[in-house]
């Protein structure tokens, strides 16, 4: 069953082998030559789970990878049961929210120090699981970087996510996240980057949402 | 301002290689569009060379376009020129004429953003009303489209356009640029004659895109002469091209606009629009493309944005007229699209 048609890839929701799976199949574009279609969608394909694989080492909880068909395209990992972040955020108490974003900041710092940019953090790709895991999604644009301004960029997407679809609370999820990211990188690299997404902002590049 | 459509605006481009002057009436009937390119046969763009081009072709330019419009320089209501972003010399030379021009006929003077003015004159002479704009020139290379009041950037370079990679290219294979047919053309041309790919590195940040490596990695080719510059230009335009696709996609899927807008010069290019064309069929949007003589920098999409923004009080005192090298897109205010 197709649950979402991107730009890149499509995501069906299957049975596999008696599990609830996630199958992400990035599709044959038509506009390009043969060579570059093959070998985007296989390195690609080749690049996320590798991705995934190493935010579970970094201790951010991602989906299992059961099977990676490169001639295909195709990933099939785990179906997360639980919620999106974005549908619950709203029927949470301030206390509860607080703890929950403080929570995703601390994910995110693990993330940054591991080397990893998710690179489309928003709230949509978060799902809280009914132990209450927070598991991240979607690693498509994610790479791999330890610069500031990555960082930077992949923090200040967070931001404008909470401004676009939870204005009201905007401000407090974003100071929970980055109490969050604080508590595990520091102080001083907190307000370094800090600094860079008031700089990002200030050029003014990444107005849209994206 | 009534039915009789005789309110004229004269605008004024030269941001770059290009020094034009366009006439457009209130309604968007194009009186005239007179363009002068200063051409290096070496190619590339000598700013103080070009704002000298500019300022000896300025009065040339400005006469034969009020004559092909057949009015007197009395009956312009109001002058425009681009502002930004762009070279400082040219910039400033093109802002000269119009202050000149403004006082001596007493009329307001507007400050155009070269970037918003080809996303509008694209809409007016394409007919598209709310479209992704991919936006492609020897200086720009912009994915954008309308929200909340202004156009947005969905995705841009992050270092060179994709013009500019062509031009380079061609200029490093030896091939000289002549009046009429630009680099853009002769890599084309010569691409034409080749199906073989050879693999070059491909560039995409998300939303945003870097032309520099792939620049780098074919001039080496080029230089190890191993390869027929057809294939080269072949691969060259294939990967560059794929890159805008991919990005434009991601700005259709996200925003589901009904239209997709090519401009720019590099927008010429047959493969790079049947490229657009196909990712515009794929999210059933219509493609529109931008007729070369109004996506080429010219003088008739300054006069036309400058009109738009005069109908809604967006002049500016001649004193506050400084040119803005690096104005962007998203920073002029355009009360004039429907939100």
């Amino acid at each position: 069953m197709l649950i979402k048609k991107g730009a890149e890839a499509n995501l069906y929701l299957e049975d596999w082998h008696n599990r609830k799976v996630i199958l992400k199949r990035r599709l044959s574009k038509e506009y390009r030559i043969t060579e570059i279609d093959k070998t985007i969608r296989s390195q690609r394909t080749i690049h996320e789970p590798q991705i995934i694989h190493k935010a579970k080492e970094a201790g951010v909880p991602t989906p299992t990878i059961y099977v990676i068909d490169i001639p295909d395209a195709t990933i099939i990992m785990e179906f997360i049961e639980g919620k999106q972040i974005k549908q619950i955020l709203g029927n949470l108490s301030p206390e509860e929210r607080r703890n929950l974003c403080r929570h995703i900041g601390n994910l995110i710092a693990h993330l940054h120090t591991h080397g990893i940019i998710h690179g489309d953090l928003t709230t949509s790709n978060m799902i809280l699981t009914p132990n209450g895991k927070v598991v991240f999604v979607d690693f498509g644009l994610s790479e791999h970087s330890t610069e500031l301004e990555t960082r930077g960029v992949d923090l200040h997407l967070m931001k404008r996510a909470f401004q676009s679809s939870h204005f009201k609370y905007a401000k407090e999820c974003f100071d929970a996240v980055m109490e969050g990211y604080s508590n595990f990188v520091g102080k001083d690299a907190t307000e370094d980057i800090l600094e860079k997404i008031r700089e990002i902002e200030r050029r003014g590049r990444y107005v849209s949402e994206r | 301002m009534g039915c009789s459509d005789s309110t004229y605006c004269l605008g004024i481009e030269s941001t770059a290689d290009d020094f034009s002057v366009g006439i457009i009436s209130l309604k968007g009937r194009v009186l005239a569009n007179i363009i002068s390119a200063y051409i290096n046969p070496d190619g590339g763009i000598h700013p103080r060379e070009a704002s000298r081009h500019h300022t000896e072709v300025a009065g040339k330019v400005l006469s034969k376009a009020l004559q092909k419009a057949k009015i007197k320089p009395e009956e312009i209501s109001v002058v425009a020129f681009s502002q930004g972003p762009g070279l400082g010399p040219c910039l400033r030379t093109g802002a000269t004429a119009a202050r000149a021009l403004a006082s001596y006929l007493n009329v307001p003077l507007v400050g155009v953003n070269h970037c918003v003015a080809h996303i509008e004159i694209g809409k007016l002479v394409a007919e598209a009303e709310d479209p992704v704009t991919l936006y492609v020139s020897g200086g720009n290379t912009i994915v954008s489209a309308f929200d909340g009041g202004k156009y947005r950037v969905f995705g841009e370079t992050l270092d060179i356009a994709v013009g500019n990679c062509l031009d380079v290219f061609a200029r490093e294979a030896g091939l000289r640029q002549k009046e009429g047919i630009p680099f853009g053309a002769m890599v084309e041309n010569l691409a034409g004659c080749s199906h073989k790919f050879i693999s070059l590195p491909y560039s995409v940040k998300g939303m945003d895109l870097s032309f520099s490596g792939l620049l780098t990695a074919s001039v080496q080719l080029l230089k190890e002469r191993k390869h027929p510059v057809e294939d080269l230009c072949f691969s060259l335009q294939e990967v560059a091209f794929s890159m805008l696709a991919e990005v434009t996609e991601r700005a259709l899927a996200h925003t589901e606009k009904p239209e997709v807008l090519l401009t720019g010069g590099v927008a010429a290019n047959k493969r790079l629009q049947l490229m657009i064309k196909s990712v515009a069929q794929e999210h059933n949007a219509r493609f529109c493309v931008v007729p070369k003589e109004y996506a080429l920098d010219n003088g008739a999409m300054i006069a036309w944005t400058g009109i738009l923004a005069y109908q809604h009080n967006l002049t500016i005192p001649i004193e506050k007229s400084f040119v803005k090298l690096k104005w962007r897109l998203d920073d002029m205010y355009v009360p004039w699209v429907e939100s």
